[in-house]
């Protein structure tokens, strides 16, 4: 089965006033009808790496380097009519901001409609047919009076499914997700994720779902691939990844999460912030801030390790633990 | 710092350092034409509460419920349209004047940039309060020298940085030591660590802790992640729609649940193990409305226990399991309420739930 999707070595440096180093060789792979999550803190290049995917990014600021394949489409290539045809009907995108994702002057059945009609040959009668029945499914209530809505009569909760029904009325098979339910109460986030997981199974689709919270990717993916700094440190599936942490950091940040954490005690904190990235990484970025960390860390990127079948752990931890797959190595010049 | 706390003390260790009874702040909705006054947020309608000495008292709720309000009303940011706050044992606006509640009740936000000043240097910052109670310059300076290094802030390197050097960690430290710096006895904390990353937000929590030790303080502790509040709190009021619905010991509140929302809202974070995931959303739909909140128990609408009585009366507080401090409204627990569930046990109303 050749996968949905396929990043390689991907870098993304935006240039301005100063140089941001945001995504510094990334490797990704997504199978069909597979949920990924990729949890990270702010600026850990989360949502760079979907911006990217999409062809989000601003052209003249920043460059993009590696390969992306989706679909058997070459990302990096695309342009003009090609581009166009490829967002919305291949791949799609939800928002952390649904208010800001929706265009306030149309009707919720409008734009939906008008997204079908950019991809698909139907009449406009057909496509408000579509529209209402993506309503149903993201179970919006009495889903015909809301066709007529603008998003601001709708509530927050309310305003997200529309989004996800716009977003899936094309059927693509790869969904971005970027922090689609951090800003939604914690009784509806539940919802929204529920229903996430019920429209990937019933459609099929593959997920690409970027959040900072370890609870919503336990509850939304198949795996897991933890980012820093620009990089993947480890990835594997939930079960591993909460179960069986590898790398340093992925240890801190379940530790810092809180869960049966005991009251009264000193929490196991990660000392100090994330490197502010002017520069590429040339060692391991988590290295400054690791009680583990040895002079090697900081001489060369680190190694990356492969514990099980579809896991990586990049760090020298796990020397003599598992099959190398990547040795420590030093960037080329930039 | 004991000494001068001591001095401060007024009312003994059993005198709670705050009762809020019967807040309410209800803000006007202007609409139509000539901005005629169409209704009215109720943000916060009518909450009892009280907060010991020495203790930690964490407020959950969702948006709209009033847990901000409820912060500004005690530290006298916003004005009350009825109940009244005592300090200590002392009234607001009777013995204590608003100057007088400030030297004693600070708070912390959660936009840490949004609440620094983005001209003044991280020492100015913080030696402003005391400057204008009238401590020294040198003093002052002293004083925010002392503070960063608390905080985790070398002062040589830091006191003369500006908020835009820092990072969000760093800045909620700096606005930490700024509420510290006026020696308050009470620090309301307002979402003050949502917005700082995972591993950020573990190092101001310590940090909090050993502060609330070493000064002797008492928190009021806003969030809305339970997990926090859980591991921060003694503890934890929940709030609906400008309403307190359940109160008591965190870990009481946690194993009883007494009020169908907490349970709701507890089920609904969400779960940390990948064999039992969340399968059905304890609640449908968005919180409704403050402006026009739902009669009678206002979780009604929402409850799947709601009966006719929950529509029609307003539900008293009642004392959950026989245990004094622990409260919440819910006819279910008010044998007299008419409700077919009144005076069942809440721990059977909870093993119903799951």
């Amino acid at each position: 089965m050749s996968p949905l999707m396929e990043i390689r070595d991907l870098t993304v440096r935006f240039h301005g006033e100063r140089t941001v180093h945001a995504v510094n060789g990334l490797d990704l792979t997504l199978q069909p009808g597979e949920v990924i999550t990729i949890l990270g803190e702010s600026g850990s290049g989360k949502s760079v790496t979907l911006k990217a995917l999409l062809k989000l990014l601003p052209e003249k600021r920043t460059e993009i380097g590696g390969t992306m394949t989706v679909d058997g489409i070459d990302v990096t290539a695309l342009t003009g009519r090609r581009l166009s045809d490829y967002r919305g009907k291949a791949v799609s995108m939800i928002f952390q901001e649904p208010m800001l994702a929706l265009d306030p002057v149309y009707t919720i059945g409008d734009q939906i409609a008008e997204a079908v009609r950019r991809h698909d040959r139907v009449s406009r009668t057909k496509a408000m047919d579509i529209a209402l029945d993506m309503l149903t499914r993201v179970r919006i209530p009495s889903p015909e009076r809301r066709l007529r809505n603008y998003p601001h009569e709708m509530s927050g909760g309310m305003r997200q499914r529309a989004m996800i029904a716009l977003a899936l009325a094309c059927r693509p098979k790869l969904l971005l997700a970027d922090e689609p339910t951090t800003a939604l109460d914690a009784t509806v986030q539940i919802q929204v994720l529920l229903l996430l997981r019920e429209l990937q199974k019933e459609f099929g689709m593959g997920i690409v779902f970027v959040t900072h919270d370890i609870g919503v990717a336990v509850e939304i993916s198949d795996r897991i691939a933890v980012m820093y700094a620009g990089n993947i440190v480890e990835e594997g599936t939930v079960s591993e990844i909460i179960k069986d942490p590898r790398h340093p950091y992925t240890k801190g940040l379940l530790a810092a999460n809180l869960h049966g954490a005991t009251r009264g005690t000193s929490l196991a904190s990660i000392p100090g912030s994330p490197p502010p990235l002017d520069a590429r990484p040339n060692n391991c970025a988590f290295a400054p801030r690791c009680a583990h960390a040895r002079e090697e860390c900081l001489e060369a990127l680190p190694p990356v390790f492969r514990p099980g079948p579809g896991r990586r752990v990049a760090c020298v931890l796990e020397r003599g633990q598992s099959e190398m797959v990547l040795p420590a190595r030093t960037p080329e010049a930039a | 710092m004991r000494e001068v706390k001591n001095s401060r003390d007024r009312g003994g260790p059993a005198q709670p350092l705050v009762i809020a009874n019967d807040l309410t702040r209800h803000f006007p909705v202007r609409g139509g034409l000539f901005g005629k006054a169409a209704g009215a947020v109720r943000a916060v309608d009518g909450v009892t509460f009280t907060v010991e000495k020495g203790e930690t008292l964490g407020i959950v709720g969702e948006s709209g419920c009033g847990k901000s309000t409820t912060a500004r009303l005690l530290v006298g940011l916003i004005g009350l349209d009825k109940g009244e706050i005592v300090l200590d044992g002392e009234k607001l606006g009777g013995d204590l004047r608003l100057k007088d509640l400030w030297d004693d009740v600070q708070m912390v936000f959660q936009d840490s940039w949004a609440s620094l000043n983005p001209r003044l240097t991280i020492e100015e910052t913080i030696a402003f309060g005391p400057k204008m109670r009238g401590v020294s310059k040198v003093d002052a300076r002293r004083l925010a020298h002392d503070l960063l290094e608390r905080v985790g802030l070398a002062p040589a390197r830091f006191a003369g940085r500006y908020p835009h050097e820092l990072s969000g960690g760093q800045r909620q430290r700096i606005n930490i030591a700024r509420a510290l710096a006026m020696k308050p006895r009470l620090v309301i904390l307002d979402e003050a660590v949502s917005a700082l990353d995972k591993s950020v937000e573990a190092q101001v929590l310590n940090l909090l802790a050993d502060l609330k030790a070493e000064f002797g303080l008492t928190y009021v502790f806003i969030s809305h992640d339970l997990n926090v509040v859980r591991f921060v709190a003694d503890r934890i009021m929940v709030m609906y729609l400008g309403e307190v619905v359940e109160i008591g010991p965190v870990d009481e509140v946690w194993r009883r649940r007494a009020h169908p929302y907490t349970s709701a809202l507890f089920a609904a974070m969400p779960s940390m193990d990948p064999d039992a995931r969340t399968e059905k959303p304890p609640l449908a739909g968005d919180p409704p409305n403050p402006i026009d909140p739902p009669s009678g128990c206002r979780f009604h609408t929402r409850c799947q226990y709601a009966e006719a009585v929950c529509g029609k009366s307003v539900p008293r507080t009642s004392v959950v399991a026989g245990i004094a401090s622990h409260l919440a409204a819910c006819h279910m627990l008010d044998e007299a309420s008419g409700h077919t569930k009144a005076g069942a046990a809440p721990t059977l109303i909870n093993e119903a739930a799951e």
